[in-house]
C-alpha cells in the first residue's frame, strides 16, 4: 500500500502527461504483481467497493476526535478523505510492522461483509501513515482524481512494454483486475492475451483543435469537411460469439463500455442485424427528426436507471461519421475518401432510422467553409444547426489512427459566446482550492421599479489563471460587504464592483433561475480590472442571444 | 498577580510595564526585547534592543548597523534585571538565535515564547521547556490535520526524487532565514555529498551561519547559464522564485517546497508543487498541545495562526486560554505558501 500511495501522491501534484507516465512505468517496474495490477485497475476505474461511502468514513472519525476540531479542520481542509487522513489519532500501540499490500487489501474488501468493514478500515488506518490514509480512503470511496485518465494508464503500460499505445487498448477488453496476463505479456513473459470480444473496442481518432494560424499551410482541397455535432462520440460495434450469437455494444471514446446506460440504441443496432461492423458517430437526441441540443441529451446521462419514459422521451439516434471494420476487414487503414463509400453503402442497405449518415459539408474555400461555420442553418443544416457546435475537417487520405495525430484531423468550434458580467458573490472552493475564494456568481444590469439592479445569471468556476485566483481571492476578501456561512457578498454597484467577461457555450431558458436564462459552461475570459461596473452587459442583451 | 497585570496587548505589540519594554514590536519603540530575526518579529527603528547574540547579528546583517541605538546582548538563560522585571532568554528552537522570553514579577512566571517547535534541526539550540503560571503561545499550525512528521523522512523524499529524476534540476523553495540552512544541514545527515546550490537572496544569511560554526557543507551560487545543466543537483532557492522567470532557466524542473502548509494538498498545488516537503520551523499541532501540558501553565494566551482552535482544546482541559489576535506576525509562513503573483 505505501508504494501505491507514494505513487498516488507523486501523481496528484505531477501536472505533466509524461512525467505521469514516467512516474506509473517506474511503478510497474517494481512494483510487484497482482499490487501493480490492482494499481492499473484502480487508475483506470475498474475497481469499485459498494459499502465503501463516505458516511462510513465520517462516523470512524466522530468516534476519535472532537467533533468542534473536526469541524474546524474540515471546513480548513474542504475534503473528507484528505482531514480524516490528516487527523487520525496515532495507535496507543504500534501496530503491526507487516506491510500492507495493495492487493491484499483489494481482496481482503471484496470479502468484508458490510458490518465488518468499519472495524476493517479501522485497523488499516492505524497501520498507515498519512499518505497511506489518504490514499486508501481515496481509493475505497472513488474519488481518486489525480489527474489520470484509462487511457494515460493503458499508454504506461504499452510504454512499459515497448509497444505500441494502442495494443494494449485491443486486448483491455478482455481482460480482468489484477492483469497477470496483461503484464506478463508486455515484459515477454507470455503471449498476447487472447481477447475473446467478439465485439472489441477500437481506439478512436481525435482531431487538434486548429488555430488560425494553422490554416496558412492547409489547402481546402486537400480537406472534407463534416458538422462537428454537440453530443456524445461513441463507437457502435456488432459481432459474432463463437456460438454464433449476434453481440452489439456501445462504447465511450475513452473504450468504457455503456451499453447498459442505451439499451434503447443497443437494440435498435441489434436490429440493423449489420454483420461485423464497428461504427465511429456521435450519440445524440432526435426528435421528429430533428436534432435536439445538448441539454435534452443531458437528460439521458449519468443515469442509474433507464426508465421506459426516459426512453420514450428522449429517443436516441447515432449520426455515424466513419467506418473501422467491416466483415472483419480493417478498413483504418484505408483513406477517408475510401472509407466514406463504405460507410455510405452499409447505410444506405439499413431501413430503421436510427442510425444516419453526418453529411459532408460543400466549401471551395476557408472562407465559404467559416461561412458555413457560422450559420450552419444556411449551409445544409436546417434547423439541427442549434446541435453543431463547429466543423470537422479530415484530410481525404488520411488513414485512421487512434489517439490524436497532429494534421489529419482538425476540429474547428464556433466562436463562444461573452458578456461582460459584475461579480456579486465568492464562495471557497473544495479541494485544491479550499483555502481559496474560487467559486465566482456573477450577475448583469436589469430595471427594477424604475431603478437598475444586478440580477445574477451565472457561476463560474475556473478560466482564470492561479495568478489570477490569487487577485481574485484578495479582492474578495477585501470588497466584501457581508458573509454567510462559506460566501461572501461582494461591494457591486454602478461605482464599485469588478467586471469578468464571462465566455460560455450557449444559453437556455430557465424557470429555477431568477433572471430567467441558464449558460452552459460559463468561464471566466478576463478579468476588466479597467472596466467600470456600471458599463457591464445588460439583462436584455442576454437574452437576445437565447435560441428558441 | 495575574498574567495581564504583568503584559498587556497595546497596537505596538506585548508590552511589560513593570519593566517598560515590549516584546516583538512591530512599530519603532523605545525598548524592545526581540524572540528572533524573522522580519516580522525583529523589526528595525527601535530605540534600545535585547536579544541573543545571534539575533543581534541576523538584525545588523538585514537592516544595517544602525538598526537600533542601543544593543544589549542575552545569553540563554542568564537572567537580567530590568525595572521591576527580571528577564531571562532561553531557546526556541526556531532558527539560530531564536528564544523565548521568561519574565518574572513578584514570583509570577510568564513565558513569551516566540515562534518555536520541538522537531530535530541541526542548526540551532534545541527548545527547552520553561515551568511557568502562564504560557503564550503562537499557533502558526493550530489545527490538528497539521502534524509535522520527522523532517528527516521528508528528506529521504527528496533525494528519492532526484535518483528518480536524474535528469531534472530539484528547485527546493525554503524560507531564508532558517528553512534553508535547515534543509542543507538535513540533507547533509541524509548523506548527499554533492555541492548543493544556492539562490543568490540566500547567500549572506548562510554565510552567517556558517561563521556561527552551523556545518553546511559545500554551496554554490548559481551562475545564469547554469541553470540548464543543473539536472539531478539540489538547488535551495526562496519560496517565490520557484514561480518566477528564473526558474524558467532549469529544464523541467522538480519544483519542491519545504513547509508545514504542505501538509494541505490545496495549498501545495495551488502553488505549482509537485514535490510538498512537509518540514516546519513552527511547531504542529502535537508539539503545540504538548508543550503548553509540559509547562504545566494555568493561563494560557494564542498568538497569531489559527487560535480558535487551540483555545478551545486548552479550555477542554481547563486551563484558562484566550486568543490574542496579534496583528502583524506570521507573514514568513503566510507569504510563501501563496503562488506568486
Ligand atoms: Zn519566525
Ligand atoms: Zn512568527
Amino acid at each position: 500500500m505505501n508504494r501505491f500511495a507514494e505513487l498516488l501522491d507523486r501523481l496528484a501534484y505531477e501536472p505533466s502527461r509524461d512525467n505521469k507516465s514516467r512516474l506509473i512505468i517506474d511503478y510497474f517496474r517494481t512494483a510487484a504483481d497482482p499490487d501493480r495490477g490492482f494499481a492499473l485497475a484502480a487508475m483506470t476505474g475498474e475497481l469499485t467497493f459498494a459499502h465503501a461511502k463516505p458516511a462510513l468514513v465520517r462516523a470512524l472519525i466522530a468516534e476519535r476526535v472532537d467533533p468542534v476540531l473536526f469541524a474546524m479542520s474540515y471546513d480548513y481542509v474542504g475534503d473528507l478523505s484528505e482531514t480524516v487522513a490528516l487527523m487520525w489519532p496515532h495507535p496507543e500501540t504500534s501496530p503491526d510492522a507487516n506491510p500492507l499490500g495493495l492487493g491484499a487489501i483489494v481482496e481482503t474488501l471484496h470479502k468484508t461483509r458490510k458490518i465488518d468493514l468499519p472495524a476493517q478500515l479501522s485497523i488499516w488506518l492505524d497501520a498507515l501513515d498519512e499518505t497511506g490514509r489518504w490514499a486508501l480512503l481515496k481509493l475505497i470511496t472513488g474519488a481518486l482524481r489525480i489527474g489520470v485518465s484509462a487511457r494515460l494508464a493503458k499508454n504506461a503500460v504499452a510504454e512499459f512494454g515497448n509497444m505500441p499505445a494502442n495494443e494494449v487498448e485491443e486486448v483491455w477488453h478482455g481482460l480482468q483486475p489484477p492483469y497477470l496476463d496483461l503484464f506478463a505479456w508486455v515484459e515477454g513473459r507470455s503471449d498476447r492475451p487472447r481477447t475473446t470480444d467478439p465485439a472489441p473496442f477500437h481506439t478512436p481518432m481525435l482531431a487538434h483543435a486548429i488555430d488560425d494560424v494553422d490554416f496558412l499551410g492547409l489547402d481546402p482541397r486537400d480537406f472534407r469537411a463534416e458538422w462537428k455535432w454537440d453530443g456524445v462520440r461513441v463507437q457502435a460495434v456488432t459481432g459474432l460469439d463463437e456460438h454464433g450469437q449476434r453481440v452489439t455494444r456501445l462504447y465511450s471514446r475513452t473504450g468504457e463500455d455503456v451499453s447498459t446506460a442505451f439499451p434503447d440504441m443497443v437494440d435498435a443496432l441489434a436490429g440493423a442485424e449489420f454483420d461485423n461492423v464497428t461504427i465511429d458517430g456521435e450519440l445524440l437526441v432526435v426528435r421528429d427528426g430533428l436534432v435536439q441540443p445538448f441539454s435534452v441529451l443531458q437528460q439521458r446521462l449519468n443515469r442509474k436507471t433507464v426508465s421506459a419514459k426516459l426512453i420514450a422521451e428522449y429517443p436516441l439516434h447515432i449520426r455515424a461519421y466513419d467506418l473501422l471494420m467491416e466483415n472483419g476487414e480493417d478498413l483504418r487503414p484505408l483513406s477517408f475518401d475510401e472509407r466514406r463509400p463504405r460507410l455510405e453503402a452499409l447505410l444506405a442497405r439499413y431501413r430503421g432510422g436510427r442510425i444516419d449518415l453526418s453529411p459532408l459539408v460543400a466549401f471551395d474555400s476557408w472562407q465559404s467553409l467559416a461561412a458555413a461555420r457560422a450559420s450552419p442553418e444556411n449551409a445544409g443544416a436546417g434547423l439541427d444547426a442549434d446541435a453543431i457546435e463547429g466543423v470537422m475537417l479530415k484530410r481525404r487520405d488520411s488513414i485512421y489512427i487512434g489517439g490524436r495525430p497532429k494534421g489529419p484531423w482538425w476540429k474547428w468550434k464556433r466562436d463562444p459566446f461573452n458578456i461582460d458580467a459584475v461579480l456579486m458573490y465568492a464562495q471557497r472552493g473544495h479541494g485544491k482550492r479550499s483555502s481559496f475564494y474560487s467559486d465566482f456568481t456573477f450577475g448583469v444590469w436589469r430595471e427594477n421599479d424604475g431603478t437598475d439592479e444586478l440580477v445574477p445569471v451565472g457561476k463560474a468556476y475556473f478560466g482564470f489563471t492561479d495568478a489570477e485566483l490569487l487577485l481574485l481571492d484578495r479582492w474578495v476578501r477585501n470588497h466584501t460587504v457581508s458573509r454567510f456561512g462559506p460566501v461572501r457578498e461582494v461591494n457591486a454597484n454602478k461605482d464599485e464592483g469588478l467586471v469578468l467577461e464571462i465566455a460560455f457555450e450557449g444559453l437556455n431558458q430557465s424557470t429555477r433561475h431568477k433572471s430567467g436564462v441558464a449558460m452552459r459552461f460559463p468561464r471566466i475570459a478576463r478579468i476588466r480590472w479597467d472596466k467600470p461596473a456600471r458599463d457591464a452587459d445588460r439583462l436584455e442583451s442576454l437574452r437576445k442571444l437565447l435560441r428558441n | 498577580m495575574a498574567a495581564h497585570d504583568i503584559l498587556t496587548q497595546t497596537p505596538a505589540g506585548l508590552y511589560c510595564q513593570a519593566g517598560d519594554f515590549y516584546i516583538d514590536p512591530v512599530r519603532a519603540s523605545p525598548r524592545a526585547l526581540i524572540t528572533h530575526g524573522h522580519a516580522d518579529h525583529a523589526r528595525s527603528g527601535h530605540g534600545a534592543v535585547m536579544a541573543t547574540r545571534e539575533t543581534l547579528a541576523i538584525m545588523e546583517l538585514r537592516y544595517g548597523a544602525d538598526f537600533t541605538t542601543t544593543r544589549q546582548m542575552a545569553t540563554y538563560g542568564e537572567k537580567v534585571r530590568i525595572g521591576e522585571a527580571q528577564v531571562s532568554f532561553h531557546p526556541a528552537g526556531h532558527v539560530l538565535g531564536s528564544a523565548q522570553i521568561l519574565i518574572e514579577l513578584a514570583g509570577y512566571r510568564i513565558v513569551v515564547s516566540g515562534d518555536y517547535k520541538r522537531g530535530h534541526d541541526p542548526t540551532c539550540t534545541p527548545f527547552e521547556v520553561l515551568r511557568c503560571d502562564a504560557f503564550i503561545s503562537e499557533a502558526t499550525f493550530g489545527l490538528p490535520v497539521f502534524r509535522h512528521p520527522d523532517a528527516r523522512h521528508e528528506v529521504g523524499r527528496l533525494l528519492d526524487s532526484c535518483r528518480a529524476f536524474p535528469d531534472r534540476a530539484h528547485l527546493v523553495g525554503a524560507y531564508s532565514l532558517g528553512k534553508a540552512q535547515r534543509m542543507l544541514a538535513l540533507i547533509r545527515e541524509a548523506g548527499w555529498q554533492r555541492p548543493i546550490w544556492l539562490h543568490g537572496a540566500m547567500e549572506k544569511i548562510t554565510e552567517l551561519y556558517r561563521a556561527e560554526g552551523v556545518a553546511l557543507g559545500e554551496t554554490r551560487k548559481i551562475v545564469g547559464k547554469e541553470r540548464a545543466k543543473l539536472g539531478g543537483e539540489i538547488v535551495i532557492c526562496p519560496p517565490s522564485a520557484t514561480r518566477d522567470l528564473w526558474a524558467r532557466g532549469f529544464s523541467d524542473p522538480v519544483v519542491a517546497f519545504a513547509s508545514g502548509w504542505m501538509r494541505i494538498r490545496a495549498r501545495a498545488r495551488q502553488g505549482g508543487v509537485q514535490l510538498p516537503l512537509v518540514i516546519s520551523d513552527h511547531a504542529d499541532w502535537d508539539e503545540l498541545c504538548a508543550t503548553i501540558l509540559d509547562t504545566r501553565c494555568q493561563e494560557v494566551w494564542i498568538t497569531h495562526g489559527a487560535e480558535d482552535a487551540l483555545v478551545h482544546w486548552a479550555t477542554q482541559r481547563g486551563l484558562h486560554a484566550r486568543p490574542l489576535h496579534l496583528i502583524g506576525y506570521g507573514e514568513e509562513d503566510d507569504t510563501e505558501a501563496e503562488p506568486a503573483a
